[in-house]
């Protein structure tokens, strides 16, 4: 039990916890945005999938881990296009046609996937990480927390950006006004749909941003089904954080701690079924939920389409 | 709750036909129902032709074995027993305006727990009495796994889709964990439960192999149906689901129906997992997640919670899943290609809906 603890070990589970945190994050984020401006958006888990494929295709073809993360996120865009169209701009039912487009992109980048790389099973180099310096020669901390991919230094400053957004900003008020009371938005004079369509949009770039970075920097690789109920987590997140980016960011953090601690119990070789740790976090959450279980602050109109003039 | 169903809330009220309209209206319904599926198997065909194969074959084989040949069509039906369960489940939960998305977690544990003492009783009680104790067991576990999403929701306002998603999330990892380390077969290397043997499962129908537990899952969601739409109890849970505060205000004791909602959402869950056990697998492995609740779900908002469509939608579900099961072993076609079919289906039925409904109201006006 001694190596359990030692150092190295536990700056890798730690920089593992990042790591699996990261597409949470994201997700969680763009999820929240959604949520805010009225829409409760299922599809999620489909719009990091298609990053997540596309991502790895632009990167593995491209050479470029950024360009990857480009087309990752044009990949969750694609995806977040539909979704906008078919809910926020003709009003069909959310949960419908998020479950459709989640159950349409699991199917569709699983296929290609078949067609393109199953034989062969290409990896992507590992990431280079940018070393902040003197942080990162912090004992422990340092190599976990200071040595990722630029990429990861950004999805958290992105954190503190959302917060500036929503408090300081007039599309940030907009978006919340969407969300609680379309109507006195539109009477004010600004266009409910357009808020909601850049809401659902940046969702759909951050998802798929998450996901290129779960397959390009996370696994190396595309495998079908590669995010594993990422995005549901992520829908989880954004209404446990009650319009708090911050929130996200730590549940984000819990969560990618439990996930990590599933592979290192495993290199440690403890004989416990990974299906007990993955229990972890949902039931942390659980029991926090039953101790200060309080009414959710959700946006008054969240899931309900905005029809100009109908009662 | 702040969730709306409401294009389908709207269009329920409507559903009221009188007997005259009646045969127009089922015309008009079925002409809706085809037409958007045909589009959209040109659509999914279109995908077949640009990963160079061809839509006409894939399509044949679906028809050939998920609908025209004796054993596909026998499979077909066997695969409904557990989606009508689930689909009356969600019916109930829906209808009261209560969003139980942890379908999958309850399904799961149902199964496991059936699976666990089925094997157990047929050895000390007669056959049937140990099915349906099982079956029994397997619905009072589910409903106990939607206790606490039910109390958070009823008494502290908590929304229920965090809940029962991460419930479902548990439900998913604790049935493997009951399946690896406690439900185990010792008599097997593959970690899996002890497997009922196959004359103490559910009886097949006359002399086919469906499994009789078909039956038992039209039974059920047309009796949701019924509840739902001509008992006293239904009304209750449909004026909660409308609005919860004028609920309040009509002396409803919402905390207590809310309860009973999810106690009948998750039980009719359970049981889908006891009757997929108990009727056709036998065992629970290892790892086992059909997750039939995601389709299941879209399926039953198309259908506007009404169970006679439901059983129509549940039926083209397993037609599809049956027969793109086989076409894709032999075209070659990974399975995943189903997923696409059902989703594009899903969405051209769902914009159909829009413009049916759009093109009603302009008349009107």
């Amino acid at each position: 039990m001694t190596g359990l603890f030692s150092e190295v070990f536990l700056s890798a589970l730690l920089f593992g916890a990042v790591t699996a945190a990261i597409p949470l994050l994201l997700a969680g984020l763009g999820e929240q945005m959604s949520e805010k401006a009225g829409v409760l958006n299922i599809g999620i888990e489909g719009m990091m999938l298609a990053g997540a494929y596309l991502g790895f295709v632009g990167a593995f073809y491209s050479g470029s881990l950024w360009l990857g993360f480009l087309t990752g996120a044009a990949g969750g865009i694609a995806v977040a296009l539909v979704m906008a169209l078919l809910c926020v701009r003709i009003g069909l039912n959310q949960i419908v046609i998020g479950i459709a487009l989640t159950l349409g992109l699991e199917g569709l980048t699983a296929l290609l996937h078949h067609f393109q790389f199953s034989r062969s099973y290409p990896r992507l180099p590992a990431a280079d990480a940018t070393v902040i310096p003197l942080l990162s020669n912090i004992p422990v901390i340092g190599p976990a927390f200071f040595k990722h991919h630029l990429i990861v230094y950004l999805a958290v400053a992105l954190v503190f950006g959302m917060s500036y957004l929503y408090r300081r900003t007039q599309l940030g008020l907009n978006l919340q006004a969407a969300g609680d009371k379309p109507a006195a938005l539109d009477v004010a004079g600004i266009d409910v749909i357009r808020t909601r369509t850049i809401a659902v949009l940046t969702t759909g770039a951050l998802a798929g941003l998450g996901g290129a970075y779960l397959a390009n920097v996370g696994a190396g690789l595309f495998i079908p089904f590669i995010t594993n109920g990422a995005g549901f987590l992520g829908i989880v997140l954004a209404m446990l954080a009650r319009g708090r980016p911050v929130w996200v960011l730590f549940g984000a953090l819990l969560f990618g701690v439990c996930l990590s601690l599933t592979t290192a119990m495993q290199v440690a070789g403890i004989n416990i079924p990974t299906d007990v740790i993955q229990m972890l976090p949902f039931l942390a959450v659980m029991i926090m939920l039953v101790l200060f279980g309080r009414r959710a602050s959700l946006p008054a109109a969240l899931g309900i389409p905005y029809e100009r003039g109908a009662r | 709750m702040s969730i709306d169903t409401a294009p389908a809330a709207g269009a329920t009220a409507l559903d009221v036909t009188s007997a005259g309209a009646t045969r127009r209206d089922v015309m008009h319904r079925l002409l809706m129902t085809l037409g958007p599926i045909l589009a959209a198997l040109v659509i999914a065909g279109c995908i077949l032709l640009a990963v160079g194969v061809d839509p006409l074959a894939y399509y044949g084989y679906v028809l050939e074995k998920g609908l025209f040949s004796p054993l596909g069509i026998q499979q077909t039906l066997t695969r409904m027993a557990p989606l009508l369960f689930l689909a009356a489940g969600l019916i109930v939960a829906f209808r009261a305006g209560m969003w139980n998305l942890g379908g999958d977690g309850q399904f799961l544990l149902g199964a496991v727990t059936a699976a666990a003492s089925a094997p157990v009783l047929v050895q000390v009680m007669p056959s049937w009495l140990a099915l349906f104790c099982s079956f029994l067991i397997a619905m009072v576990v589910a409903m106990i796994w939607s206790l606490v999403p039910a109390l958070l929701r009823a008494y502290q306002g908590v929304n229920e889709i965090i809940t029962t998603l991460m419930m479902t999330f548990l439900g998913t990892s604790f049935a493997n964990v009951l399946v690896k380390l406690v439900f185990r077969d010792p008599g097997t290397t593959v970690p899996q439960t002890r497997t009922l043997p196959v004359e103490d499962r559910l009886p097949r129908l006359f002399e086919t192999t469906i499994t009789s537990g078909l039956l038992l899952g039209l039974a059920a969601i047309i009796i949701v149906h019924l509840v739902m739409t001509r008992t006293a109890f239904g009304l209750k849970l449909r004026i909660v689901g409308a609005n919860p505060r004028a609920a309040v205000h009509a002396g409803l004791g919402v905390p207590g129906l809310t309860i009973a909602v999810f106690a009948i959402s998750a039980g009719l869950a359970g049981l889908a997992g006891a009757v997929d056990i108990i009727g056709v697998q036998g065992n629970v492995r290892a790892d086992w997640n059909p997750a039939y609740g995601l389709a299941v779900i879209p399926a039953v908002f198309l259908a506007r919670m009404n169970g006679f469509a439901a059983i129509g939608f549940v039926f083209l579900l397993s037609v599809l899943s049956i027969g793109g099961e086989s076409a894709a072993r032999r075209l070659g076609v990974p399975n995943h290609f189903t997923l696409v079919l059902v989703s594009i289906v899903l969405i051209v039925l769902a914009l159909a809906e829009y413009v049916d409904h759009r093109y009603h109201q302009s008349r009107k006006a």
